[in-house]
């Protein structure tokens, strides 16, 4: 019987004489030809980069942002300057297509063009706030409940239910009712407080699906603590399908924003949003459809290309879509 | 042969290692996991040891509990629903399982690693294979992310890893299968710990990186005079790297020995029906044996000795008494150091 065993042994040891072992693996592996070495995110970035719709979004975006941050280059009309002699004043001849005066101006004969300007703020910072503020909470919530399961899990998994099931206006009304100031800070709160739920539930499945791979167990058994577990080994193997998700609610807080504005609930003069002029504009669509024109348009265009550059997130991020 | 031999004869043995506890000592060990339809009695009293420089091969059927043996002295069972009733697991001395999270968790990596059996699954995918070995160095001696870095290099080459310093920044999935089981050993052994723990280390291998990598870990361990458990199905992997076998079946050792004595004069039916089912060149043309049935149901062990409906020298003794781990001696009574069975019939096996 060891015989056998013997043969078996030398022929293998002798195969591997050479103690450079392995080399002939490097060049199956045609390393040098690839370049950089690529990981997850880097895949993804590779494919965002070959990807017109991401090109597309991401510059709209970016000159959505500069519009917002600073509003005084592109209008010295001040938003909140109304004359009365200018009553929904529209000067559609084609000749003052790239004057500012072209969008015309409102019920108060304020600028139409300068208001959309400046409403830009509003609506980019309550996009990007709700979501940041969401992706935390939700995030964070999602995390723990996912890893540590047990009773944390069924605590927490339990609120997100009891907060899916409020109506997220309906819901959104009632917090705002509470306040008595209109800023923007209390509009991103109210959407906050009853949008990270849907976060919370993705991340808690994919962080459940991430700690059972074997290379968490592995770090364990190699000495890592909980927290190094958790932040170096769980999450970012865990963040793709929130970060989707994320990208893509982005557009609805906005336009959710408009709508709590249209129905005066949320942002209210003198601060300016595209969903107040949205509400004002919606008075007296049939004899001034312009003055409701344009705000809807900026606001259509702006959901769109965050939702669009969620789209091309969420494809370069999926592999299966590859 | 050659590269063994000549690797053997320079042996580094680390001083002070004269003491006579062993590194690693496993006693009565029990483990179960509590299920739906019952409690699986995963392991039922495993009793082993291993001290520097030695190699303990661990041999048995998938779900004879070698694993889960390994993964209670790591401290990885998921408990629950796993759970340690009984038993002691102690590392110099020292009882690991009445020690706290940290005292544990101290050991784990720096005096006892672990090898798995996937590579690819047990390496991080979105770290490169450089930052995870680093990351020894840096948990462990708080090292700064440069000179981490340089370790991971200096790693990789002592695996025999080609062109270590190119390829530091790569990813899991840029290696071969062959240098991913690499990169698992230079990971457990970076702090250079007293015991590696490979659980089948070889067995998502194509036979010829097989062996590569058991030399390699075969040298290593040399090297540093490590202890190592070999966890294996692989009889062939086994009998020119273990210094000594333990062969298990339904959560009980049924047999140890040396290793060629193994393989000479197997004490236990069990571990013969092992032997006779590898294929011979000798036996060309010969139906090959193969042990009738399949193994026990973790549920419900079969009362006696676990083995009976499967061996062919069951008596009636043996469905209802459970036979221990009997000292195995030559037919006039002379010992034979480090050789066990637990089997009623141990004489007629080994003698008859």
């Amino acid at each position: 019987m060891p015989d056998v065993i013997k043969t078996k042994t030398d022929a293998t040891t002798d195969a591997l004489a050479p103690p450079a072992a392995g080399a002939p693996e490097s060049a199956a592996d045609g390393h040098k030809s690839q370049g950089k070495p690529r990981s997850l995110w880097g895949d993804a970035w590779y494919d965002l980069r070959h990807r017109p719709m991401f090109w597309i979004s991401s510059i709209l975006l970016l000159f959505l942002i500069v519009v917002a941050a600073f509003p005084g280059l592109f209008t010295s009309v001040d938003p909140r300057d109304g004359d009365l002699t200018n009553h929904f004043l529209t000067k559609p001849e084609l000749g003052s297509f790239f004057q500012p005066d072209w969008f015309g101006y409102d019920g108060q004969g304020r600028s139409i063009y300068a208001r959309v300007v400046y409403g830009t703020r509003a609506s980019i910072l309550v996009g990007v706030g709700v979501t940041a503020a969401v992706t935390i909470i939700g995030g964070l919530l999602g995390m723990l409940a996912g890893y540590f399961g047990g009773w944390l899990d069924s605590i927490i998994s339990r609120i997100t239910d009891i907060f899916f099931g409020i109506p997220f206006l309906l819901g959104a009304m009632v917090v705002l009712n509470a306040f008595t100031e209109r800023k923007v800070y209390v509009v991103i709160f109210a959407l906050a407080f009853l949008g990270w739920t849907s976060i919370c539930r993705v991340m808690r499945s994919s962080v459940i699906t991430a700690k059972q791979a074997d290379y968490v167990t592995a770090a364990r058994a190699l000495g890592a603590g909980t927290k190094r577990i958790l932040f170096r080994h769980v999450l970012p193997n865990a963040m793709a399908p929130t970060i989707v998700v994320a990208t893509i609610a982005l557009g609805g807080y906005i336009s959710a924003e408009a709508t709590l504005s249209f129905l005066g609930l949320g942002l209210a003069d003198p601060t300016i949003s595209w969903g107040i002029d949205i509400a004002q504009g919606s008075k007296d669509i049939r004899d001034n459809p312009h003055a409701l024109f344009f705000p809807a348009g900026m606001l259509s265009l702006t959901v769109f290309a965050f939702i669009m550059l969620g789209d091309a997130v969420r494809d370069a991020l999926d592999p299966k879509l590859r | 042969m050659t590269i063994i031999e000549e690797t053997s004869s320079v042996p580094t043995p680390r001083s002070g290692d004269s003491d006579t506890t062993p590194l690693l000592e496993v006693r009565d060990l029990h483990v179960e996991f509590h299920t739906r339809d019952g409690v699986a009695k995963a392991v039922n009293g495993v009793n082993y040891s291993v001290s520097s420089g030695e190699t303990l091969a661990v041999l048995g059927e998938s779900g004879s509990g070698k694993s889960v043996t390994a993964q209670a002295i790591m401290g990885i069972l998921d408990m629950p629903p796993g759970s340690i009733p009984q038993g002691q697991i102690l590392y110099r001395g020292q009882d690991m399982l009445t020690m706290s999270y940290e005292e544990r968790r101290k050991i784990r990596g720096r005096k006892i690693a672990m090898i798995f059996q996937d590579a690819l699954s047990s390496l991080n995918p979105v770290l490169s294979v450089g930052y995870q070995l680093g990351e020894m160095y840096r948990v462990h001696e708080g090292l700064s992310r440069k000179a981490a870095k340089a370790k991971a290099i200096e790693l990789m080459e002592r695996v025999n890893i080609p062109a270590a310093k190119a390829r530091v920044n790569d990813y899991p999935h840029q290696f071969s299968g062959g240098m991913r089981q690499r990169i698992m050993i230079a990971m457990a052994l970076a702090l250079e710990p007293d015991l590696i723990i490979a659980d089948e280390p070889t067995t998502a291998l194509d036979v010829t990186v097989q062996a590569q990598v058991m030399d390699l870990l075969a040298d290593l361990q040399r090297e540093f005079n490590m202890g190592l458990i070999l966890i294996t199905h692989d009889l062939g992997v086994v009998a020119d790297v273990a210094d000594k076998i333990a062969v298990m079946y339904a959560g009980r050792i049924v047999e140890t020995a040396p290793v060629h004595e193994l393989y000479k004069r197997p004490a236990h039916p069990y571990t013969r029906g092992l032997l006779d089912s590898i294929p011979r060149l000798d036996q060309k043309g010969q139906e090959l044996y193969a042990i009738k049935g399949l193994p026990p149901n973790l549920l419900k062990i079969p009362a006696g000795c676990a083995f009976n409906p499967r061996c062919p020298k069951a008596q009636d003794i043996c469905r209802t008494d459970v036979p221990v781990l009997d000292p195995v001696t030559e037919q006039d009574g002379t010992e034979l150091p480090g050789r066990g069975s637990a089997c009623h019939f141990w004489k007629e096996t080994i003698h008859g």
